[in-house]
């Protein structure tokens, strides 16, 4: 293996993890080079430690492609997985619109609905004058009275059942859970009533709440700030869930979900609320059951949602680089699934890699692999791979808390694997 | 008031029996209790929202859900206004402003705290009304409700049927508390004890706290002290824990239904004859409303996946057209009284 185009390719696809420029001047790389004795088990073994890619294609374990690789790198993974510009079809006109953050989305689109209808408040802990923990009511209570701001005692399961109470007679409340993880308390109002009253009362009780919080990995929060409650929810039915990525779809999508009479669970994530993007002034509501295709490809379908979909795209360019031509798609409608979209993708490129931040078991991506199965197992060519958080417990440490969630250079690997069939 | 209190009796008892024919599966009396049910019914307006735990159809029954509306819910036929999709007793009328029966203990309350959140918000003149027993005052979300309610300064009733009993439990092992009038005061909440007995007296002490609750928009306890005559539901005996002499004594000595008759005799209101008539009658609609429930069809199998949202989704009607798939494959083994 010629060692110098190796270190070249593995140097580029080191490029975008924003690697200290040291490593990639070409004579500090050869120079390392040159220590080791070309053609030998250790050169091998130094550009993977180098890279944190694993030269060798063993690391399969029983699942597939879900494991870290072995090699611990001696670079950082990267965390900062924030894109600056997302590559997508469905951001609006590039110079018209305005430029916000992902949290001044959500509040953009929840001050329209609560303009537009009276019946609209925001119930949940620090949401009055303090704005909210993440800032996304920021404003609020000074423009429309602390009874449409709502601030709470600290009892998320009463005060989930409040809204349902709410909801049943006639107003249309939007929960806030300071942290996705905090309504596990509220597990119970949820799973036995939101989800439920509507049928059990015969269709004569509607509960047009939504749900919504940070939830997801962040930055070195712990292990119960750092919850992912997709999985645990997507059983109850009766519920709609949907995960917003981008300004652009957190507004459709907060405005989509109040206006719809289902309950909805609107989840966020911690890290992307100061994502930047370009969205358009006039008004716009997204469909809550739609997915979103982020980028046409040929090769492999690319499944995820969240936060993931940033990383994805990060991996994409590397793939591109690599000369693949990955599709993308951001599922973001979590329950139910949008298998028109998926399905629709999945005839064009037989593959199907699904990218998420759940544990690995009983996860969205556990749920969709059986869907794609069952739905459309004579389209595809390769078993379909899924990288997820381990069954862990979300660690502390900087680098361990890395290495628990799917990171770009594991992307490009697997797709590479899968591309293989 | 009366009137209702004996036609609740009656009916509480021909669905226990029933029960124990095995012509339906579950049900839970209200014996012992028919004062706080009915007098509490009586001294609301229609427009004040019940939220129910479940021992509370005498509420119901003085709303005017009608015989045939209970006899529907309980044989879950396609009369019922719950289109079958819930246990006998779990009844809900939107139109009489009573929330369906969820089972599980005490999420009402916080439920009743947010609709009164609601009608503070739309400044309207009605009240929610919350009922709860002894064992539901030790869930959380009594503790979170009366919390909120208190802090929110909205028009609620918590009205708890102390009636001494949670299936096998007592209130001396469910609390070390003076009873639940004193927790409302630790949540700044005006609180009221009463003799759920005594049919007058849960009258006047209902109206004067709506009154309260109303105009001055904040919550109210009450804790009706009462017995709880008849078993907790169908599925328990409660000779088992409790000693047969002590039901007896609260049977034939303090109940509620015959003291207001002893009263409405006193002042020669009410007689032999009137009480016989009254019984008669309720016994015969009773059990003529029964008769025909029972042989009505079931709701059909097209309602089972509607209303699980506001439109049936395609992985639900995936799921509608296998089991019809299923049903077509083995028309024999599909129940005649369910139509498709």
């Amino acid at each position: 293996m010629e060692s110098t185009a190796l270190l070249q390719k593995v140097t580029a696809g080191m490029a975008f993890r924003g690697t200290p420029a040291s490593l990639l001047s070409s004579s500090s790389a050869s120079s390392h080079v040159a220590r080791i004795k070309l053609g030998s088990r250790s050169v091998i073994r130094a550009v993977s430690r180098l890279s944190g890619l694993t030269v060798k294609a063993t690391h399969l374990n029983a699942y597939g492609f879900g494991t870290m690789p072995h090699n611990s790198t001696a670079l950082k993974t990267v965390n900062k997985a924030v894109a600056v510009k997302t590559e997508t079809g469905s951001t609006a006109t590039a110079q018209q619109g305005h430029e916000l953050l992902l949290f001044e989305a959500l509040r953009e689109g929840l001050e329209e609905e609560m303009e537009r209808d009276p019946t609209v408040c925001v119930i949940g802990e620090d949401v009055g004058h303090y704005g909210g923990s993440y800032k996304v009511t920021k404003g609020m209570a000074e423009k429309f009275g602390d009874l449409r701001l709502l601030d709470t005692p600290i009892a998320e399961n009463s005060f989930t059942g409040m809204a349902i109470g709410a909801a049943m007679t006639g107003l249309r409340p939007i929960v806030e859970g300071m942290n996705m993880g905090f309504l596990l308390l509220a597990f119970n109002q949820i799973a036995n009533n939101c989800g439920m009253l509507h049928y059990t009362s015969g269709g004569q009780f509607t509960i047009p709440i939504v749900i919504r919080g940070p939830g997801g990995v962040g930055k070195q929060l712990g292990a119960e700030h750092s919850q992912r409650l997709e999985s645990y929810f997507q059983s109850v039915p009766g519920l709609q869930m949907v995960a917003c990525s981008t300004p652009y779809n957190a507004k459709g999508l907060m405005k989509a979900a109040i206006r719809s009479e289902n309950p909805v669970i609107l989840f966020e994530h911690v890290l992307l609320y100061n994502l930047k993007e370009r969205i358009p002034d006039e008004e716009y509501v997204l469909c809550l059951e739609e997915a979103e295709l982020v980028r046409p490809g040929q090769d492999i379908t690319i499944l995820t949602y969240s936060r993931m979909r940033h990383h994805v795209l990060q991996a994409v360019k590397t793939l591109v680089s690599k000369g693949y031509d990955p599709e993308v798609i951001d599922i973001r409608s979590l329950k139910p699934f949008d298998l028109f979209a998926i399905g629709n993708s999945v005839k064009k490129t037989h593959k199907v890699l699904i990218v998420e931040e759940c544990m690995r078991t009983g996860g969205i991506g556990a749920s969709l692999r059986a869907a794609i199965m069952e739905n459309f197992f004579d389209e595809l060519d390769a078993p379909i791979g899924c990288l997820s958080s381990q069954d862990v417990p979300t660690p502390y440490a900087g680098p361990l808390e890395d290495l628990t969630v799917v990171q770009p250079p594991q992307i490009v690997f697997a797709v590479e694997q899968l591309c293989k069939h | 008031m009366y009137e209702t209190m004996a036609i609740l009796q009656t009916m509480d008892n021909l669905y226990y029996e029933a029960q124990r024919q095995g012509r339906i599966s579950f049900y839970v009396t209200s014996i012992g209790e028919e004062a706080i049910n009915v007098a509490s019914a009586a001294a609301l307006s229609s427009d004040d929202l019940i939220f129910p735990q479940y021992r509370e159809q005498g509420v119901l029954l003085w709303r005017g859900f009608t015989l045939k509306d209970f006899a529907s819910q309980c044989f879950a036929n396609d009369e019922d206004s719950g289109k079958g999709r819930q246990m006998p007793v779990h009844y809900g009328s939107k139109k009489l402003n009573y929330i369906t029966v969820s089972s599980t203990v005490g999420t009402q309350l916080p439920h009743a705290v947010g609709a009164a959140y609601s009608l503070k918000m739309a400044k309207e003149e009605a009240c929610t009304v919350a009922y709860f027993g002894d064992g539901g005052t030790s869930e959380g979300d009594f503790h979170a409700a009366m919390n909120f309610a208190s802090v929110l300064e909205v028009p609620v009733l918590f009205i708890c049927r102390n009636n001494g009993w949670a299936i096998s439990t007592p209130a001396s092992d469910q609390y070390r508390s003076d009873g639940v009038v004193v927790k409302g005061q630790a949540y700044g909440i005006r609180s009221f004890r009463v003799d759920g007995n005594d049919t007058l007296a849960m009258y006047s002490c209902v109206q004067a706290a709506r009154k309260m609750a109303i105009e001055e928009s904040r919550p109210i306890l009450i804790e009706a002290l009462t017995y709880r005559i008849g078993h907790h539901t169908t599925s328990d005996d409660s000779s088992k824990y409790r000693s047969i002499t002590e039901m007896e004594r609260w049977k034939s000595l303090r109940d509620p239904v015959i003291r207001f008759r002893k009263w409405l005799e006193g002042n020669a209101w009410w007689d032999e004859v009137a009480e016989r008539r009254l019984r008669a009658t309720a016994r015969n609609e009773v059990i003529t409303t029964m008769v025909r429930a029972e042989i009505l069809k079931k709701p059909p199998l097209s309602d089972l996946f509607k209303d699980v949202y506001d439109s049936v989704p395609v992985h639900l009607q995936e799921q509608e057209a296998y089991v019809r798939s299923t049903v077509t494959r083995h028309p024999k083994d599909h129940p005649s009284d369910v139509p498709l």
